[in-house]
């Protein structure tokens, strides 16, 4: 029986708490209230001309700030109040013009030594924050869709080239390729050929009549979940971008689910500039203009979308085939030519675009390529049903217009450019469209949530409370119902406290109203397993153990109990996480890591203070407990 | 403090605690299914703002005034203090705006209607939504005077073949909540300001809700699981069947009440079945403990000095856990005051039940100590007790 700790134990006590005091630190710096300027577009550059730029107006509109820094790209600009804000961002905004956008922010006051120590504090969730969450729900079937119909036109080419004759070759409603053929015979050659070159399609075939020969083409399950990860994760690229244009300090953009997005920008109160940001639902196509011969099913007729050039040529036919999509655009700048300083559009292309675009282009130079401008849009209209109630039905429709249509002047890579444009504004949108179009499918907002500053700073000082409240009272009763013992238990708890808030500053978890309320339920909880303990070593002083071997039976029975009913905890805890949104996740990470913080301050920490404390007395008569 | 050598006769109340259990249980049932729950907009979807005024607010103005406005039966509640006001509805608040609209556009013209909300063009970077109306003419909407500034920002009005769109700078729902805001300043002489608004599909909604469920029965399957391994089947019964005993009550009493049933309650009612879970478990160890100790001694009596062994934890951990909870309760906000009476109640049912429904079914279940001589050759004896 050893009431002793080997004294690698007592230092590991002792890392771990100061390392949990260090890391626990940050929170304790208040954020100073600043503006942060950014360019509204990548090309805007920020430099040492935008800080004098922007100390100036300060300065001449009397408005008091901290200290201006330039950071990679943006300029943050300390405010010595709160009030000044809105203020300095109105100003600013008008003073440096539509290039930037002025945002609101919170920078962190975060010393320079625990910032390289990788220190931060807590992230604070929008309840406590304030700001704006949106749910969208990425439309993943006309993903499919679309993926679909540019394999129906691939395979309409290959027969072709093959010179095998088909009937019709279109997409079905059910999103799957149904082919006709005259005979069994070409139709089996055709589906020989395919099954080769398509290993994501699932092949059947069906005879429905004489000269009625078919088979269908259906995405296999894993190739869809392919296509519908794909759409997903390039929907999440795109609105980071469009997020970041509208310059929110910590925005978060995030995959929730098989087919939703969370956004959520905290600080931002203009809901509707977000919403206008975000909402744009575009995408490119780019096709080659139909030449004479080309067959009257394999081309479709668009109109432009500048208003002057629907009044000019009214509409262009473009082949129906389609190069490739706006996806695989990586990078669209306008610039000069530099010999006939005309304006044009840079396009860079991602590995697998330039590869198409080469193959399709090679053999077409001399012709025109178009880039059609996809928008999906929701009509809603109103209609009265059956029982005389007016219901919204909403439909969304997709509407394609031409952006450009440009000479092919060579074989075109990853890299080309567009010329013949009229204006340096003309070529500006186009390529802000090209940037912009790059959504893989189009997304619906199914969930808003806008919460004020004010109701935030409410919400973090009744939660501060409620937590500084809760833990006196069980400080006071735990000191009153175990005295020495009690003692242990306290610092315990406070230990606990700092561990909590250290992990979830170095996690980078979001604090929530849920998540105070989760560490408000841990602290109640979190003396369980000492109250198990104690009340064992009480249990066994009156059953005539010495002091010194009831404190060890104590603590050694009470594990058991300690450990399963804990795990248990952590269980549900875990579920909580795996099937909860927002507040429910958000308690649910509180509430696992304060038990496994719990048990290793109720244990092994006040085991170290007992052992401290008691352990090393031979004749031991009495402890307070 | 107790007096340990004397053992309290806990199994003595069993059949009437198991009474009063049913009882409960009974009446929470029925009136989940009478009554159900008052499910709250993360459930239902609908649209919900939270208004705070500068005094104390009048209910009845604020409702007569929300009667006006074109939103279906909304519903005005005094939230946390009485100059905070929650209004909801079960409508989008764009609903109201297009309503509204639609009353204005009938003194223009007979034929006139709405035919299109949509999102404005990726070009059109400084309108947020797109009106598309049928029936009347460009100049007609002009002159109307339909869209106030002061409401819409900037307004963009064109002809797109039969129909004219009014791309309209913010969003009809921010639109809506300024005219609430200005409809009830004026009526009520109070300065108000939003302090939160929200939206949830109803999609959405009915998703949470299942998932919510789901969550929960696959919770009580990894806890059954988990005990099973751990102590032994009837343990597992016993521990499954206090969780779901705490659940109906819990759900039981929000459904008595009508007290607004959101994800953080349904938060608090999972933490209710760790936290029930955390207190059976003690007593169940101290079972196991004591049946292979205690060389004589009935089931009850085994149970019984388990019980009174434990029982100064159980009312110490559940003393500290209500401490912060009621402290949760009064100060931490009207956000989290459901999230805080759920465990309330959860802590006191969840104490009450690791006594008196997972140690009596161990009792009902005739444990006994070949039940927990390892090792555990049961498949036989477990096909006939099984329930």
């Amino acid at each position: 029986m050893h009431n002793r700790y080997p004294l690698w134990k007592y230092l590991l006590i002792l890392g771990v708490v100061t390392l949990g005091f260090i890391y626990a630190l940050p929170n304790l710096y208040a954020p100073d209230p600043a503006v942060q300027i950014s360019g509204q577009s990548g090309a805007t550059t920020m430099d040492a001309s935008t800080v004098e730029q922007v100390e100036r107006q300060l300065q001449s509109q009397g408005i008091e700030y901290v200290g201006v820094e330039l950071g990679e790209n943006a300029v943050l600009v300390r405010l010595a109040s709160e009030d000044e804000q809105m203020t300095a961002r109105r100003t600013l905004q008008e003073s440096l013009g539509g290039d930037f956008v002025v945002a609101l922010n919170q920078a962190p006051t975060t010393p320079d030594w625990l910032v390289s120590l990788g220190g931060a504090p807590m992230r604070l969730g929008l309840d406590l924050s304030g700001g704006v969450h949106f749910l969208l729900e990425v439309d993943t079937a006309s993903a499919i869709e679309t993926r679909q119909e540019i394999t129906a036109d691939e395979m309409k080419g290959t027969l072709r080239e093959e010179r095998i004759r088909y009937n019709a070759l279109e997409v079905e409603d059910d999103q799957s390729i149904l082919a006709r053929f005259r005979s069994a015979e070409l139709r089996d050659q055709a589906l020989a050929l395919m099954e080769d070159e398509y290993d994501t399609l699932v092949f059947q075939t069906e005879d429905a009549g004489e000269e009625d020969f078919r088979f269908t083409a259906q995405l296999s399950e894993t190739a869809i979940s392919e296509i519908e990860d794909y759409a997903l994760g390039q929907n999440l690229v795109t609105l980071r971008n469009r997020v970041n244009e509208l310059g929110v300090s910590e925005p978060v953009v995030q995959r929730q689910g098989g087919n939703r997005i969370i956004v959520q920008l905290p600080g931002v109160q203009d809901t509707a500039e977000a919403k206008r940001v975000i909402g744009k639902t575009a995408n490119l196509e780019f096709r080659l203009e139909a030449g004479p011969d080309t067959l009257v099913s394999m081309k479709e007729e668009f109109p432009y979308r500048s208003e002057a050039d629907k009044q000019r040529f009214g509409g262009a036919e473009l082949e129906r085939q389609i190069i490739l999509t706006g996806d695989h655009v990586a990078n669209a700048t306008s610039s000069f030519d530099a010999e006939t300083n005309m304006p044009q559009v840079n396009i860079t292309l991602d590995g697998l675009g330039g590869t198409k675009m080469h193959r399709a282009t090679r053999d077409n130079v001399g012709r025109r390529m178009g880039v059609l401008f996809i928008e999906h849009k929701t009509r809603t209209e109103f209609e009265t049903n059956e029982a005389g109630e007016q219901v919204e039905v909403r439909e969304n429709y997709v509407e394609r217009e031409i952006i450009s249509l440009a000479t092919i002047q060579s074989a075109l890579g990853k890299q080309f450019r567009i010329t013949g444009l009229e204006s340096p504004a003309e070529a500006s949108e186009l390529a802000l469209l090209l940037r912009a179009g790059a959504l893989a499918a189009p997304m619906y907002f199914v969930e808003e949530r806008t919460i004020g500053p004010s109701l935030g700073a409410e919400n973090i000082q009744t939660g501060l409370n409620s937590v500084v409240l809760g833990l006196a009272l069980v400080l006071v009763f735990m000191l009153i119902y175990y005295r020495v013992f009690g003692i242990f238990a306290n610092l315990a708890l406070g230990a606990n406290i700092l561990l909590l808030v250290a992990v979830m500053s170095l996690l980078g978890a979001t604090l929530t109203l849920p998540g105070i309320a989760g560490i408000v339920l841990t602290v109640g909880m979190a003396v369980d397993a000492n109250v198990l303990i104690f009340s064992r070593i009480r249990e066994e002083l009156k059953e005539g153990a010495s002091p010194q071997s009831a404190i060890y039976s104590g603590y050694e029975r009470a594990f058991v109990s300690i450990l399963d009913a804990n795990i248990t905890t952590l269980l549900v805890a875990v579920i909580l996480y795996a099937i909860g949104t927002g507040p429910v996740q958000g308690f649910a990470v509180t509430l696992s890591i304060g038990i496994l913080t719990s048990m290793f301050t109720a244990i092994m920490g006040t085991r170290a203070l007992a052992n401290l404390v008691y352990g090393r007395r031979r004749n031991l008569k009495k402890i307070w407990i | 403090m107790l007096p340990e050598s004397k053992v309290i006769n806990f199994m003595g109340w069993r059949k009437t605690c198991a009474t009063i259990s049913i009882v409960l249980l009974l009446a929470s049932i029925v009136s989940l299914a009478t009554r159900g729950l008052e499910f709250g907009l993360d459930f239902t979807g609908g649209s919900q703002v939270e208004l705070g005024f500068d005094r104390p607010a009048d209910l009845s103005t604020i409702r007569s005034v929300l009667g006006e406005q074109g939103l279906e039966n909304p519903v005005a509640i005094l939230f946390g203090s009485d100059s905070e006001v929650l209004i909801r509805t079960q409508d989008a608040l764009s609903d109201g705006v297009l309503e509204q609209l639609e009353e204005g556009l009938a003194s223009l013209s007979d034929s006139a209607t709405i035919a299109d909300v949509r999102n404005a063009a990726s070009d059109q970077t400084q309108f947020s939504e797109v009106l598309v109306f049928n029936g009347v003419s460009e100049s007609a909407l002009r002159s109307a005077d339909l869209f106030d500034p002061r409401y819409y920002g900037r307004t963009q009005i064109a002809t797109e073949g039969e129909a004219v769109t009014v791309a309209v700078e913010n969003a009809l729902d921010n639109v809506y909540s300024q005219f609430l805001i200005d409809a009830l300043e004026e009526a009520t002489g109070a300065s108000i300001n939003l302090r939160r608004s929200e939206f949830v599909g109803p999609q959405v909604g009915e998703e949470l809700r299942d998932q919510g469920g789901l969550g929960m029965l696959f919770a009580l399957a990894v806890v059954m699981i988990y005990v099973a391994i751990r102590f032994q089947y009837k343990f597992s019964i016993g521990a499954v069947l206090a969780l779901v005993h705490d659940v109906i009550i819990v759900l039981g009493v929000f459904s008595v009440l009508r007290l607004d049933f959101d994800l953080t309650v349904l938060a608090a009612v999972l933490a209710v079945i760790g936290y029930s879970l955390n207190d059976t478990i003690v007593v169940f160890d101290r079972v196991r403990e004591n049946f292979r100790k205690m060389r004589r001694g009935t089931t009850n009596e085994v149970i019984n000095t388990s019980l009174t062994q434990t029982l100064e934890r159980t009312l110490l951990t559940s003393l500290t856990t209500l401490l912060v909870l009621l402290v949760l309760y009064f100060f931490g906000g009207e956000l989290i005051s459901g999230f805080a009476f759920a465990l309330i109640v959860g802590v006191l049912v969840g104490t009450y039940s690791s006594v008196y429904v997972s140690a009596n079914i161990l009792s009902a279940m005739h444990l006994t100590k070949e039940d927990l001589m390892p090792p555990p050759k049961e498949g036989e004896e477990q096909e006939e007790l099984a329930p």
